[in-house]
């Protein structure tokens, strides 16, 4: 979770001094779902799709910070040589199928690999997450139908953060309960802390169990909240006075460190926090003296 | 060698995928009543019965039909899926475009999505304006894709294998007026064919008549006519509009020095429009000002005596190549 925070933090900052360029969508104060889903996988044959706020699920599935870094700054070296950038990543190697910058895209795709491992016998499961806003996507319904129909191996997890982009989603639908809409699907749903990683795991580790057992898919609503805009530079006018605040106070990391330091010593988790924070640093550097992505390579791996 | 058959052109189609779904174990077929109805047009009959379970039904979800065929197919299956219509591909274009497009372009070949989507589309008397329309421009404008038009039942069958065993995503347009019009002789378990190239179907000196899928019989029966009007006519049937095999319309117009572009979709807009670019690009010189037949810029309408005066027939494909060959 350390490492993702100080992910994100670098490159807030690196977004604004110009080194990185384009819409970068943070994941700051949603870390635990990403810690607490990817510790309930095994990312050795499960598969995870999320969206383009994907940093975090990224590190999460293990792709090493240098190499997340490069790809956002456009450098030859990055996870996917340039063609990805923030918002369209791919790291197969670890699990991470591919953000989607299309809003729900990626859930037909992830009951399309549940689909194959329905065939392949890998017992591999698929995990879709999306936020609260692609839950009015059709797409989405679409894959949850297929999925419960077919009974396929898909968590489906909404990282409800209560924006849609920049609108509410109380604005948005009806009601507060999204896991409520598994039920016309003929599938469980339910709600959890999305600031506790633990309970994001328990609930992900259940769900993964069903799944494998061959008793199908499963939607799971993390309830969370960003504590950053929707995109570097959203001045996030829209947010009510208070809101942020409050959400600072309950965001995942301080509550963890506070959990933590009941059992661990001051200084050892102070050591813990350097070492990240340097790690982070020091990725940031390597993937800058990099060079930029090769331009002779444009045209490859278009066609087979 | 192959074996022949006497089949129709749904048949052909079914002949594929008999020997897909047999030679590779990883093809699995689905889409909307494929399974149990056998199809629509009944081109999938009896898959279910032979094949089980790589065979099924899918809700009317076209995003969730070929999303379900990308992310399969990243996992090392090898889905063939059908869009009923092509009309009914513009609700899951996200899946087509967005999607399957890029896997192989931004993971670098890491990982794939070698899909096939079959679909039919063009006029057929009655149909309305969201059932018949020829958008195979839409796709081929899109890098990453491949489009295949069969217009001949031996067609039917080789290029929809040649999309199937190709690894690129593939989308392989039929047309339902020529579902169930007459067997001919097809070939089949030849050598799979590469995912491209043109078929010259008619030798002509005078004009190159280019033209793909249900229109190469109109543009066949539009060169006997301009060849009674003295006119020599070569036709060149595309087979593939992406990619689009230039070096074959490229030779055939240096040798006429004349070029006519003849398809059912709309011309603006259309591949007509990009193959006439190209041909003047590369700098052939032309004897005269290359033409385009197809339909002009409105809906399809359904009454057969109003889409019969949009869509192009044998005689204005004619006048075309009269017209060409005078200049």
């Amino acid at each position: 979770m350390l490492r993702i925070r100080f992910f994100e933090e670098e490159v807030s900052r690196l977004r604004a001094e110009g080194s990185i360029v384009g819409s970068v969508h943070l994941c700051n104060g949603q870390e635990a779902i990403y810690a607490g889903a990817s510790a309930a996988l095994d990312l050795s044959r499960d598969a995870v799709f999320p969206t383009y706020r994907g940093h975090g699920w990224t590190l999460a599935c293990g792709v090493p910070p240098y190499a997340l870094f490069a790809e956002l700054l456009g450098r030859q070296t990055g996870v996917n040589g340039g063609r990805g950038g923030s918002a369209y990543l791919t790291a197969p190697e670890y699990g991470m199928y591919g953000e989607n910058s299309i809003v729900g895209a990626g859930a037909p795709i992830a009951a399309g690999a549940a689909l194959a491992a329905t065939f392949d016998g890998s017992g591999r499961i698929a995990l879709a997450a999306f936020g609260d806003g692609a839950l009015n996507q059709g797409a989405v319904h679409e894959a949850m139908n297929f999925a419960a129909v077919r009974d396929l191996p898909v968590i489906f997890l909404v990282e409800n953060n209560h924006y849609s982009e920049l609108t509410p989603i109380a604005s948005m639908v009806r009601g507060d309960r999204l896991f409520k809409r598994a039920s016309a699907y003929g599938m469980p749903g339910g709600q959890v802390d999305g600031n506790d990683p633990t309970a994001v795991r328990d609930a992900v580790a259940r769900a993964v169990e069903r799944a494998r057992r061959g008793q199908g898919p499963a939607l799971i609503e993390a309830v969370t909240q960003r504590i950053v805009g929707h995109y570097i530079g959203d001045a996030q006018h829209y947010r009510p006075p208070g809101e942020l605040e409050t959400a600072l106070a309950d965001e995942p990391i301080s509550r963890l460190l506070a959990t933590l330091r009941e059992t661990i010593p001051y200084a050892e988790l102070d050591a813990l926090t350097e070492r990240v924070r340097d790690e982070i640093a020091d990725a940031s550097a390597l993937a800058r003296a990099d060079p930029p992505a090769d331009p002779s390579t444009v045209l490859e791996h278009l066609y087979a | 060698m192959p074996e022949i058959k006497n089949l129709s052109y749904a048949e052909a189609v079914n002949a594929a995928l008999v020997r897909a779904l047999d030679e590779r174990a990883e093809v699995l077929l689905f889409g909307e009543d494929v399974a149990l109805p056998g199809g629509v047009f009944g081109v999938t009959k009896g898959l279910r019965e032979r094949f089980g379970e790589r065979v099924f039904d899918t809700p009317i979800s076209e995003s969730a039909i070929i999303g379900g065929a990308v992310g399969a197919a990243m996992f090392g299956r090898r889905p063939i899926v059908e869009i009923m219509w092509a009309d009914f591909f513009l609700v899951a274009l996200d899946q087509v475009v967005n999607q399957a497009a890029n896997v192989r372009y931004v993971s670098r070949g890491a990982v794939t999505a070698p899909i096939t989507i079959r679909t039919q589309q063009g006029s057929a008397p009655g149909a309305c304006a969201q059932h018949s329309q020829s958008l195979e421009a839409m796709f081929a404008h899109v890098p990453g894709l491949r489009v295949a038009m069969p217009a001949t039942h031996q067609d039917a069958y080789d290029l929809l294998l040649a999309g199937v065993w190709c690894d690129d995503p593939v989308i392989v347009i039929e047309n339902r007026t020529l579902y169930h019009t007459g067997r001919s002789p097809v070939g089949v378990n030849g050598a799979i064919q590469p995912a491209e190239g043109a078929a010259i179907r008619r030798s002509g000196t005078d004009v190159t008549l280019l033209t793909w899928g249900a229109m190469l019989h109109r543009a066949l029966e539009a060169a006997e006519l301009a060849a009674g009007r003295g006119i020599d006519a070569e036709v060149i049937d595309a087979r593939w509009i992406r990619p689009l095999d230039l070096g074959a319309v490229l030779a055939s117009v240096e040798r006429t020095g004349r070029l006519v572009v003849a398809h059912e979709a709309h011309t603006t807009g259309g591949v007509g429009g990009e193959v006439l670019a190209a041909v003047a690009e590369a700098g052939v010189h032309l004897r005269s000002a290359p033409l385009r037949v197809g339909a002009p810029p409105v809906r399809i309408p359904a009454a057969p005596a109003l889409a019969q005066a949009v869509i192009p027939n044998a005689s204005a494909i004619a006048d075309a190549l009269v017209r060409s060959a005078a200049g």
